[in-house]
């Protein structure tokens, strides 16, 4: 017995021996195809009475050679015939088509209804939030306390040290590099007015929202995708528990909660960072430093800096549960919403960080 | 080739999950061409076995061989020739939820990298027909099919390479009766006309009775019977007596056997 196809041309005769099994075809498949296409141009019988096994891929790749249909001088049994019968039944199915082109104009208008898509889901959220606030308010008992305090633990609490790492680091470079700049001009004192008001109202409240974002914002995309495609979220509804009360609410609310202290605890770390780099380069007592800090910078920047916090937290909980819920059940969906969450939500904090630096140039500046 | 060898050869395995001892010095011999079903109570490590059949876990102790070839061997190319002999249908169907059932069923062919489009599209659609499904469902997500389509699909992608071994896990669970006994006789008439070994988990009776030239009855963390399901029924242990429960066990011998 071979253990390999074999086909051998006798005068007018082709004989095949051995198995025509995929697995047996694959290692001398090149050499085999052209063999049969030669013999199937120069025509002739065909003895199969050889084959010891023949598999549909075996099948398939006689029938091409046959130039899709049976030789008229075929020696085969009845099992074999069976198996060309089943190939001849399929051999006109086309694959399915691929997915039309569309035209850049189409692309880009479908681009923009889902964009305005997204933004009312957005705002229809909001506006479920809302009405649970309300609910919530009418009935005490039903507040989700558990949850909101499991969600300011992990998202609050668990993002300490990493937001500390990162403000420390970025204190002590924007120190660094305005201390090269302040010493040319004498100017050293000012460290404080630039670390002070650059840090504690626009760098804090923004790095942390980036981290955030990253870090809880696409866990929370993550984590309601899963669960929608588990049917879990389908579950809690069966049980009659509202899947915005016991899930979406709870994340807001204590994202809301848990970036103002994120971005106290962060910026207060970034200005020892910067008193540090201060003292080291320019020799600046950090008594001096911390003694000026009020004076530079007005209390105001703070407020601003805290609110904008707020703002940021539940603009980032809202966009990553909206997309989590939008999530469908395939592992694509997953991974294609959780980025456009934390992209959307970035770019949504930046924003409104535009937004608030346009509509409060007048506040917070110090009286020189 | 490894002719005359068995299928599958089980030897001296023991398995463990932390500190409980799930399979204990077990064997199991399940020779080229059989229809074995292996039956066993709720965690006794059916699902388990299979994964080891597969290679998917490995057994503390023990030799798991396929067509002759020991699957602790770290022969790469070894270990994928002998995967491609053999296909497995998993219990909630594992297909790939990104592509279409069309794509699902070519995955395998084009990563042979050899075949050509045309030969993949014959192959694909030939499958298709095999388990009963129209070319058009070829358009389909996995997240559009009922769980019975499901099931098809996934079985027409485990026969994509035309294995020699076919795993099934819970081939009939959560099939309706009426689906169930269509997709036993689906697999029964593949089985015949393509002729490869299967080894299925099953719960349900009926595919047991319909299916099985052969069963393996797992308990105590060992294989304590094997045989023709007559034969089986006939031995006396707790288990077998519980679970083929006398009557259960006759109705669906006497329904498969008209």
């Amino acid at each position: 017995m071979t253990s390999e196809p074999v086909l051998t041309r006798a005068g007018d005769c082709n004989t095949l021996t051995g198995p025509w099994t995929l697995a047996a075809l694959l290692p001398g498949l090149e050499l085999l195809r052209r063999e049969l296409d030669a013999a199937g141009k120069a025509g002739g019988g065909w003895d199969l009475s050889g084959v010891t096994r023949l598999d549909s891929a075996g099948a398939i790749l006689l029938w091409r050679a046959w130039g899709g249909r049976l030789p008229a001088d075929l020696v085969a049994s009845d099992e074999q015939r069976h198996i060309f019968d089943r190939v001849a039944a399929v051999a006109g199915h086309e694959a399915p088509p691929p997915a039309p082109r569309v035209s850049p104009v189409a692309a880009t208008g479908r681009y923009a209804l889902r964009g305005l898509d997204q933004v009312h889901g957005l705002v229809a959220l909001f506006g479920q939030l809302i009405l649970d606030g309300a609910h919530l308010f009418r009935y005490r008992g039903e507040w989700p306390w558990r949850e909101i305090s499991a969600n300011l633990y992990k998202s609050g609490a668990q993002a300490l040290p990493v937001s500390a790492l990162v403000g420390f680091l970025i204190g002590v470079t924007i120190s660094y590099l305005s201390a090269l700049q302040l010493k040319t001009f004498g100017a050293d004192a000012f460290i404080v007015n630039i670390l002070g008001i650059s840090i504690i109202r626009e760098l804090g409240p923004v790095l942390v929202a980036v981290l955030v974002a990253g870090r809880s914002g696409s866990a929370m995309t993550a984590q309601i995708g899963v669960m929608r495609v588990t049917e879990e979220i389908d579950a809690l509804a069966t049980m009659g528990i509202s899947r915005t009360v016991r899930i979406i609410f709870p994340k807001v609310a204590a994202l809301t909660l848990a970036m103002p202290l994120l971005v106290l605890w962060t910026s207060a770390v970034a200005l020892v960072g910067g008193m540090l780099a201060a003292l080291v380069q320019l020799d600046l007592a950090p008594a001096y430093f911390i003694d000026n800090l009020p004076r530079a910078v007005p209390v105001a920047n703070l407020t601003i800096g805290l609110v904008k916090g707020m703002v940021f937290g539940f603009s980032i909980a809202l966009i990553a549960c909206h997309f989590g819920l939008n999530v469908r059940p395939n592992t694509e969906s997953l991974s294609s919403h959780t980025t456009t969450s934390v992209v959307s939500a970035i770019t949504t904090v930046i924003i409104i960080d535009a937004l608030f630096a346009v509509f409060t140039r007048n506040l917070g500046l110090p009286q020189l | 080739m490894n002719v005359g060898q068995p299928a599958i050869a089980l030897a001296g395995i023991w398995t463990r999950y932390r500190d409980v001892v799930i399979h204990k010095d077990l064997d199991l011999t399940v020779e080229a061409g059989q229809v074995v079903g292996l039956v066993g109570g709720s965690g006794s490590g059916k699902t388990t076995l299979l994964r080891e059949m597969l290679g998917l876990l490995r057994p503390a102790r023990g030799r798991v061989s396929l067509f002759g070839f020991d699957l602790a061997q770290r022969d790469p190319f070894g270990q994928r020739a002998v995967r491609r002999r053999l296909g497995m249908l998993f219990q909630h169907g594992a297909l790939f939820s990104a592509l279409s059932v069309y794509d699902n069923i070519a995955f395998p062919l084009r990563e042979l990298k050899c075949l050509d489009a045309d030969w993949i599209r014959h192959l694909v659609h030939l499958k298709l027909s095999m388990v009963e499904l129209e070319p058009r469902h070829g358009r389909l997500m996995p997240a559009e099919l009922s769980g019975g389509m499901v099931k098809r699909v996934a079985l027409a992608r485990a026969l994509a390479l035309e294995p020699e071994l076919l795993l099934l896990d819970e081939p009939t669970a959560g099939l309706d009766p009426d689906r169930s006994e269509n997709f036993v006789r689906l697999i029964q008439q593949l089985q015949r006309e393509l002729g490869f070994t299967v080894v299925m988990v099953t719960h349900d009776l009926d595919t047991l009775a319909g299916l099985a030239t052969e069963v393996a009855v797992l308990a105590e963390q060992r294989i304590v019977a094997k045989g023709p399901l007559p034969e089986v029924m006939a031995v006396d242990h707790p288990f077998i007596r519980n679970f083929f429960c006398c009557e259960r066990g006759l109705a669906a011998m006497q329904k498969a056997n008209t």
